[in-house]
């Protein structure tokens, strides 16, 4: 074992109160595992925590090899966390591939701990790797920590009868006590929920918590680990939390939202990474009356729930990109039948099949514009893990209070992320009201509409004396049927817009956070909330003049917007694309300036980037 | 399953205000009215009744029927069927498709609705051309048809939908000429009362893009010659004079004449269009001499909504929730105080 000195260098106080821990290995290593364990049980001890799963698109990508890489990030804190944090306090490496992959990301002088008995030859060669690592002195700058942690679980488990890989499998869970014991947790969480999970397999159980201790007492025994940091509960609103990802989170937003508003829920989907985890957590919930349908395709998907809506239910699908794409046409039936409809995008790097599990947001012309004919949506966006559960709610209360099809954008980022949710109960939410008639008044017409939202009404099949005909071809202004009139046609055209643009009546005002007037505002939208806030509240403690604002709702936007972005000098659109949001903003806005800051790396936003991208902008003023 | 009715309903009342706009001489009117003489045989209340389509000239349609209806997109109506049953199983849902609507465009959603096995019933329009589209050759055009988009012949041998159908787990297939109004009212009727999916090809004349494309079949003079007409558990008997059945040769259906060659009414196959072993189905939808027309599968079989109720019922049962708040608060919460 070898502990090279620290150089402790002046630390920031953020970094005193929050630490950034990054679990590596192979696919098959566990790792997604160890780092939710460590989140969980982080969350309970009262910290603020994010994440970030980072894996292979390849199931079993060959071992060892670089692109078989799978890693979990977490950043716990005693204060507030909006992203699971830049640069690294504890990298842990359970082989070569995944420290090749990942040093870079480890501040100079903190902690790694390694298992050296990965560190083969063939591993080595496999990470390419001309030298070793823990023999050429590259490892200089930061504080090794060598341990044989193979061996060690071996031995552990030596008496237990289970087969090798039964025993290799759970070193990962070596690494995780020692992490424990590192920063002061209780292993108590970890051990029940291996009690739980292999409640027919106690043997599993057992070795699982024995090696989990036998890392956590040999970090204690050794003494030569201190503990780097305490960090201590974060002080957050008083409530019962649980730890939700962002899928999941979208998954309840609609269960909410159906038992809100009476209706039953149907899902149409077909799977696509990383949407697919919606459809998985919804097809358990058939004890609330959820009809969740696996579709042979995506187009099935839509309009299997376009028929569920036409017949009375909340209906929604799920998808990535490329299956948006699929998906245009339906929407614009839709669209045009005035049927309420909520499509989710988790948005993934494109374009193509692009990077099926990496992070991006380049699919918000799409929503916007990707149909064909004049065919307005209503499209807004997530942006944190917990807040997913609120964005699909109001996608559902949207829908069914404007009659209009909803896409509600996430992205991979936030939808396998996680952080607490401060539980909400059915009656914290906000009513919702639908537009369903059930009696035919004198002067009944399908297309009649409310005067204030111009939503149509919505007479669902089994209702006497409302029979009706709708469909995609273009419809009269009063009966709905069909008609090619030309005044007829721009009116309705305009309707639908004009009904959509009125929902900016019904959403909340844009807000800049931290500053709301000064000389930089950062413009964001969608999952780089968290890096865009934690930069921004980085440079407003160094007392910059500098805003953030976020746009939840991207059409309409809100009616505030032109006087947002009115009382800063700089305005910067931060995104994981080309500049979409910017462009649209230039059309709207022309007004003003827009200077764009983009990264498509299939990566999230790193805060100490946007820092310096926001101080060099002010600099130039 | 849907309320019986008590009020008697007339063809009227399932006529809508709206103008039919076939060419004349369209064999789709045929089917039409068909259709808004068989609904009131249902027993079925005119609210239940949803009628969607894709698109293309058969899928106008739902336009023509004073029920619920939605004229979709192309090739789709088999998955916004299957969504509109799965929301209300209550409901009797009629999917109203063409050749082109269902085997091109809608293939994939046309051989998964079969499979599934939802109540609901289809009614395939094959006139094997494109209608709409102003007479491009269809995957049920013969080979070598001249059409607009194969004015030298066309080179893609057809799907025959019989064959894709039983291919595609069909419980019900029924066969009938578009000439044939009694017999496709007292069909509809019958595809309601089966429970599962129906489907029905209509051989449907398209005066204008191919015109007697089934007369060898269907034409008036010829047509008992041509055409055995199948019903479950009768002799597969034929012809003007009755005196020609079908009987297995092997693995071959073979036309013989009663009271030739020592043949008796005896020997002639029986029909039974009940059984779950399709193999002499699919005989039957290949046949090219007679062509079978009736129904020819009919095997009745769970349905998808009702294995997705059950399963409801099951994880009901079992799971200790009814309320969201009860899952939102299950499992692993912690108090911040
Ligand atoms: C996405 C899409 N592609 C193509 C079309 C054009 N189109 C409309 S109907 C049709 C074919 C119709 O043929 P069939 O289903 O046999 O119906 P018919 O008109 O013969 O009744 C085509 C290609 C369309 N409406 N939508
Ligand atoms: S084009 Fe053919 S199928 Fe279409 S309405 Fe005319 S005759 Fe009927």
């Amino acid at each position: 074992m070898t502990v090279n000195k620290i150089q402790t260098a002046e630390q920031e106080v953020e970094s005193l109160s929050a630490v950034v821990i990054r679990f590596v290995g192979d696919s098959g290593d566990g790792m997604q595992l160890t780092g939710t364990q460590f989140t969980d049980t982080s969350a309970m001890f009262g910290n603020d925590v994010a994440t970030f799963p980072n894996y292979p698109a390849e199931i079993r990508a060959p071992q060892g090899s670089l692109y078989g890489v799978s890693g979990y990030q977490v950043h716990i804190g005693s204060i507030e966390v909006s992203t699971p944090g830049d640069d690294l306090d504890l990298l842990v490496a359970m082989n070569p591939a995944g420290l090749k992959t990942n040093l870079h990301a480890l501040k100079p002088g903190h902690t790694l701990i390694i298992d050296v008995d990965s560190f083969s030859k063939k591993n080595l060669q496999k990470a390419e790797y001309e030298t070793n690592p823990l023999e050429d002195g590259s490892l200089e700058n930061y504080r090794v920590i060598e341990v044989s942690m193979t061996s060690m679980t071996k031995e552990a488990l030596k008496d237990m009868g289970l087969d090798n890989k039964s025993i290799t499998r759970s070193k990962n869970m070596f690494a995780l006590g020692m992490v424990y014991w590192m920063y002061d947790r209780d292993m108590n969480h970890t051990l029940n929920f291996f009690d739980q999970k292999f409640k027919y397999k106690p043997e599993i159980a057992q070795a699982n918590a024995k090696v989990l201790k036998a890392g956590y007492y040999y970090a204690e025994t050794l003494e030569l680990i201190p503990n780097a940091y305490k960090i201590m509960p974060s002080e957050m609103p008083k409530g019962t939390y649980r730890i939700l990802n962002g899928n999941t989170a979208t998954a309840w937003g609609f269960l909410a939202a159906a038992e809100k508003s009476g209706l039953e829920l149907f899902l149409g989907s077909y799977p696509i990474t990383p949407a697919t985890d919606i459809l998985h957590e919804l097809v358990k919930h058939k004890n609330f009356g959820v009809k969740a349908f696996q579709a042979e395709d995506e187009i099935a998907g839509v309009t299997s729930a376009i028929g569920a809506s036409f017949a009375g239910d909340l209906a929604i699908t799920t998808t990535s990109g490329p299956g948006l794409a699929l998906k245009g046409e339906a929407i614009g039936l839709a669209m045009m039948t005035e049927l309420p409809l909520v499509i989710v995008n988790v948005q993934r790097g494109g374009p193509s099949t692009g990077l099926p599990t990496k992070t991006e947001q380049s699919d918000l012309l799409q929503a916007l514009y990707g149909r064909n004919g004049e065919s307005p949506v209503i499209v807004i966006a997530a942006s944190t893990p917990a807040n997913c559960f609120d964005y699909a709610f109001e996608a559902a209360k949207l829908t069914l209070e404007h009659m209009t099809p909803v896409i509600l954008l996430t992205d991979g980022y936030i939808a396998n992320g996680s952080e607490p949710w401060r539980i909400k109960s059915i009656k914290d939410m906000p009513e919702i009201m639908t537009h369903v008639i059930d009696e035919r008044s004198e002067t009944w017409h399908p297309y009649d509409r409310d005067n204030d939202t111009l939503s149509r009404n919505w007479a669902i099949p089994g209702t006497p004396g409302l029979e009706h005909r709708v469909g995609g071809l273009e419809k009269d202004k009063i009966t709905g049927n069909v008609s090619y009139v030309p005044d007829n046609h721009e009116y309705m055209t305009n309707i639908r817009a004009e009904k959509v643009k009125r929902v900016e009546n019904y959403i909340p005002d844009l807000e800049a956070e931290y500053n709301e007037e000064g000389d930089l505002l950062l413009i964001g939208w969608g999952g780089t909330y968290g890096s865009l806030h934690s930069a921004v509240r980085k440079l407003d403690a160094k007392g910059y003049k500098v805003g953030h604002a976020h746009f939840h709702y991207l059409n309409p936007f809100p009616k505030n917007t032109a006087e947002v972005l009115s009382k800063f000098k700089k305005i910067v659109v931060c995104e994981l694309n080309k500049g979409q949001l910017a462009k649209v903003l230039k059309s709207r806005f022309p007004e003003f300036e827009y200077i764009q800051y983009n990264k498509v790396m299939g990566l999230p936003f790193s805060v100490t980037d946007l820092v310096a991208k926001s101080k060099n902008i002010i600099k130039d003023n | 399953m849907q309320d019986t009715v008590e009020k008697k309903y007339t063809f009227k009342d399932f006529a809508s205000d709206q103008e039919v706009r076939w060419c004349p001489g369209c064999d789709d009117y045929v089917i039409l009215r068909s259709m808004q003489k068989a609904l009131p045989d249902m027993g079925v209340k005119k609210e239940d009744v949803v009628f969607i389509s894709g698109i293309g000239c058969s899928s106008r349609f739902p336009y023509y029927i004073d029920s619920y209806g939605m004229h979709s997109i192309h090739g789709r109506a088999a998955a916004i069927s299957s969504g509109v049953k799965l929301a209300n199983p209550d409901l009797s849902v009629w999917m109203i498709t063409g050749d082109g609507d269902s085997l091109a465009i809608g293939g994939n959603h046309f051989i998964h609705v079969l499979r599934r096995n939802l109540n609901l019933n289809i009614i395939l329009f094959n006139n094997e051309i494109y209608g709409l589209t102003k007479g491009q050759f269809s995957p049920t055009s013969l080979i070598g048809q001249k059409t607009k988009s194969s004015p030298y012949g066309n080179t893609q041998p057809p799907f025959h939908p019989g064959e894709l159908a039983l291919g595609a787990q069909a419980r019900f297939f029924a066969r009938l000429g578009g000439n044939s109004p009694k017999e496709m009212t007292a069909l509809f009727v019958e595809a309601e009362k089966f429970k599962g999916t129906s489907l029905i090809e209509i051989l449907q004349n398209c005066v204008i893009f191919n015109d007697g494309c089934f007369t060898q079949f269907t034409d008036k003079k010829i047509k008992e010659d041509k055409q055995i007409f199948l019903e479950h558990g009768k002799p597969m008997i034929f012809g003007k004079e009755r005196d020609k059945g079908l009987v297995l040769n092997g693995l071959k259906l073979e036309v013989v004449t009663i009271g030739e060659n020592g043949v008796t009414e005896e020997d002639i196959l029986v029909h039974n269009a009940k059984c779950e072993d399709n193999t002499l189905h699919q005989m039957l939808v290949k046949l090219q001499y007679p062509l079978a027309t009736g129904i020819i599968r009919s095997y009745e079989d769970s349905t998808f909504e009702e294995r997705e109720a059950m399963l409801n019922e099951q994880v009901k049962s079992k799971s200790g929730f009814s309320k969201v708040d009860e899952l939102f608060f299950s499992g692993e919460t912690y108090e911040v105080k």
